[in-house]
């Protein structure tokens, strides 16, 4: 039994894949001797050298493009792109390249790389350095889109992530890198497109992710201690592929959905799993899905403000209150 | 009769150059015919007059190495020994094409003859060709990576993080940008701080500076050999500026009418790459009528591929739901 911050999780979980596959190498900026500006690749470069723990210039599409081009042989990159907000510098990479060369090739081509990068926002730096996108991944078909809310599901879905043979944009949310947890067993491997029940309840339905869903958790502890109503938490941990089961099976028992995310709202990935929600349990509701967004604006950065932009337990638990009681 | 003094490249070589060459051209005539017939639909961008570049580096490769090229790639796929059913097939969306209709002109792929791609958005194949390279390098074998693309090319971002990048890392790959003097509609010249758009580009990667006509089909050989056994030997990557003209439009939209007639008139009759070689092969002695046979050969060799393809059954619908993930499928959801 060791307790392990999510920070510490993410340089395990490389270099454990690195240690069973000679094929697993990993680029970034900062990443090797600098060990990652989040330090969450502190090590690597010690155990595993230059050739595998390579240190790039600012350059993001040459980074994801060799990454690309390196998969398309069959070696298993892990590329970083340090900010999630800077994917936008390399999108055409991203969308247009990785995500859609095995359709366009007709199968002949497979490109099994992990673009991971730090994603979301509470640490103040602004509408640049915050943001939560997961969504702008969700909705380019050939990507698969993981988010990890706690150390042992970085290890268990990076493992899967490295394995598997299409590529994986992997977001670590930068609010959870302190968070730590016991854990007994860190070389274990969780099965991408398996949500996660966070807390058990039969009276509502949370769906969130990373950050959000801890923060679920929060809520769903104080409603039941203080307010005497079970909540379901389900944590998706994918977006792409989707366990659309686990929240049928829930909502069926429920009736009450919110969902919670840490993107503006609109086409946020709530607006999907809403949309599936009333396609296949429109007679099991007893009233709308609803939402929990940011607002649309981009994330300010002053204390007052991005901590009133970033849904809070607290509005979460009001959230649920008024969707039960009405009030 | 100079050249005869310098017969480093012999008849062999020549000759498979000349065919090489004279097949990529007569497809890519046989490309536009089948677009006046609607049998092609989408866009194309053809390669006729630039065929020397390909064929030069199709003869220099091994079978192992990587190629990537743009949407302008009918020709660097048939380089690569790729079948003229598998290329006019794809672009008439039949099931013989090398991607049964699931890519189309711009995207020509087979991995089988190492055809990593052809690549439609500007210049992300320069860095997605590094990847490759940097596998090489990673599994410490020798393939060489060889990146095709137009002048236009130089003045997007990839471009100049890829050269920096192949530069760092000391990449075997070779960079080889097509300058046919016209970025799309526009001259190159008007809209590029330097004289020479990759070239004079090459000293800020610590790179040489190389030129070469890119329609002279020995003087690219040479050009293309040097530059693969620098990268095979380990010495690292190359970027080379090869002068050329397209004989027709930016693609199928496009009649070219922005070009002076005199310059087309001079790069169609003077410096076209094919009626150039064959004058050339003649005056190495090379008997007229093997010449002739060749020509007979391709002629043959297109017309059969052009009736398989149009024999060949269009894809079938169920093919829109396949091969977008490893498993064959397209589920997002259980």
């Amino acid at each position: 039994m060791a307790q392990l911050t999510y920070r510490a999780s993410v340089s395990l979980a490389i270099a454990q894949s690195m240690r069973k596959d000679q094929k697993v190498f990993f680029i970034g900026e900062d990443v090797g001797a600098a060990g990652g500006v989040f330090k969450a690749t502190v090590g690597l470069l010690e155990e595993f050298g230059k050739e595998r723990v390579m240190d790039a210039p600012i350059s993001e599409q040459a980074i994801l493009g060799a990454a690309m081009g390196a998969a398309m042989t069959g070696l298993r990159p892990i590329a970083e792109i340090m900010f999630s907000d800077f994917l936008a510098v390399c999108w055409d990479i991203v969308a247009n390249q990785i995500a859609k060369t095995r359709y366009m090739s007709d199968g002949q081509i497979n490109i099994p790389l992990v673009i991971r990068t730090a994603n979301g926002g509470g640490s103040k730096f602004g509408a640049q350095h915050s943001q939560s996108l997961e969504n702008w991944s969700m909705m380019i078909p050939g990507l698969k889109v993981v988010a990890p809310s706690c150390p042992s599901d970085v290890l268990g879905l990076m493992d899967s992530a490295v394995k598997d043979p299409d590529p994986v944009i992997f977001y670590e949310h930068k609010s959870l890198y302190a968070l730590k947890e016991e854990i007994e067993q860190t070389d274990i491997s969780i099965p991408i497109g398996e949500a996660n029940t966070l807390h058990e309840g039969k009276d509502i339905t949370i769906i969130g992710l990373a950050l959000m869903a801890q923060r679920a958790k929060e809520a769903a502890l104080i409603l039941k201690d203080k307010h005497d109503i079970n909540a379901k938490v389900i944590d998706l941990r994918s977006l792409v592929p989707l366990d659309l089961q686990t929240i049928k099976k829930s909502v069926i028992e429920t009736g009450h959905v919110l969902t919670v995310e840490e993107n503006p709202r609109l086409c946020g990935w709530g607006a999907e799993i809403s949309s599936l929600i009333s396609e296949h349990c429109f007679k099991n509701l007893k009233g709308p899905v609803t939402r929990v967004t940011t607002p649309h604006v981009p994330l300010p950065s002053a204390d007052i403000l991005e901590d009133n932009t970033i849904p809070s337990v607290e509005l979460i638990v009001n959230e649920v209150i008024k969707k039960l009681k009405g009030e | 009769m100079v050249e005869k003094l310098n017969d480093d490249i012999g008849e062999e070589k020549r000759l498979q150059l000349w065919e090489l060459m004279l097949k990529l051209r007569l497809v890519e005539k046989k490309a536009y015919d089948l677009f006046l017939q609607n049998l092609i639909k989408g866009t194309s961008h053809l390669a006729l007059g630039q065929e020397a570049i390909a064929g030069a580096f199709g003869v220099a490769l091994k079978k192992g190495d990587y190629t990537f090229c743009t949407y302008r790639g009918h020709a660097h796929t048939l380089a690569r020994g790729s079948s003229i059913e598998g290329v006019l097939g794809e672009l008439m969306g039949r099931q013989c094409g090398l991607m049964k209709g699931k890519g189309g002109s711009m995207h020509l792929t087979d991995v089988d003859k190492g055809v990593m791609g052809s690549y439609a958005i500007i210049g992300a194949h320069l860095t997605i060709a590094n990847g490759t390279a940097l596998a090489s390098k990673y599994n410490k074998t020798n393939e060489v990576s060889v990146c095709f693309f137009g002048d236009g090319t130089t003045n997007i971002g990839a471009f100049h993080e890829a050269l920096n990048m192949a530069k760092i890392w000391n990449l075997p790959i070779v960079f080889v940008c097509e300058n046919n003097l016209y970025m799309e509609y526009t001259p190159i010249h008007e809209v590029t701080a330097v004289e020479h758009p990759a070239a004079d580009r090459a000293g800020a990667y610590d790179l040489d500076k190389i030129i070469v006509d890119g329609n002279d089909a020995d003087e690219m050989l040479r050009t293309a050999e040097k530059a693969i056994s620098k990268a095979r030997e380990g010495k690292g990557p190359s970027l080379i500026e090869a002068k050329t003209y397209r004989h027709s439009g930016h693609s199928r939209a496009d009649p070219g009418k922005y070009r002076p007639d005199e310059e087309v008139k001079d790069w169609m009759e003077n410096k076209d790459p094919i009626k150039n070689y064959r004058a050339k092969l003649l005056d190495f002695n090379i008997n007229e009528k093997i010449i002739s046979e060749i020509e007979e050969k391709i002629k043959d060799q297109v017309e059969k591929a052009t009736e398989i393809s149009i024999a060949s059954p269009i894809p079938e619908i169920k093919e829109i739901y396949t091969d977008v993930w490893a498993n064959g499928g397209s589920e997002w959801h259980n």
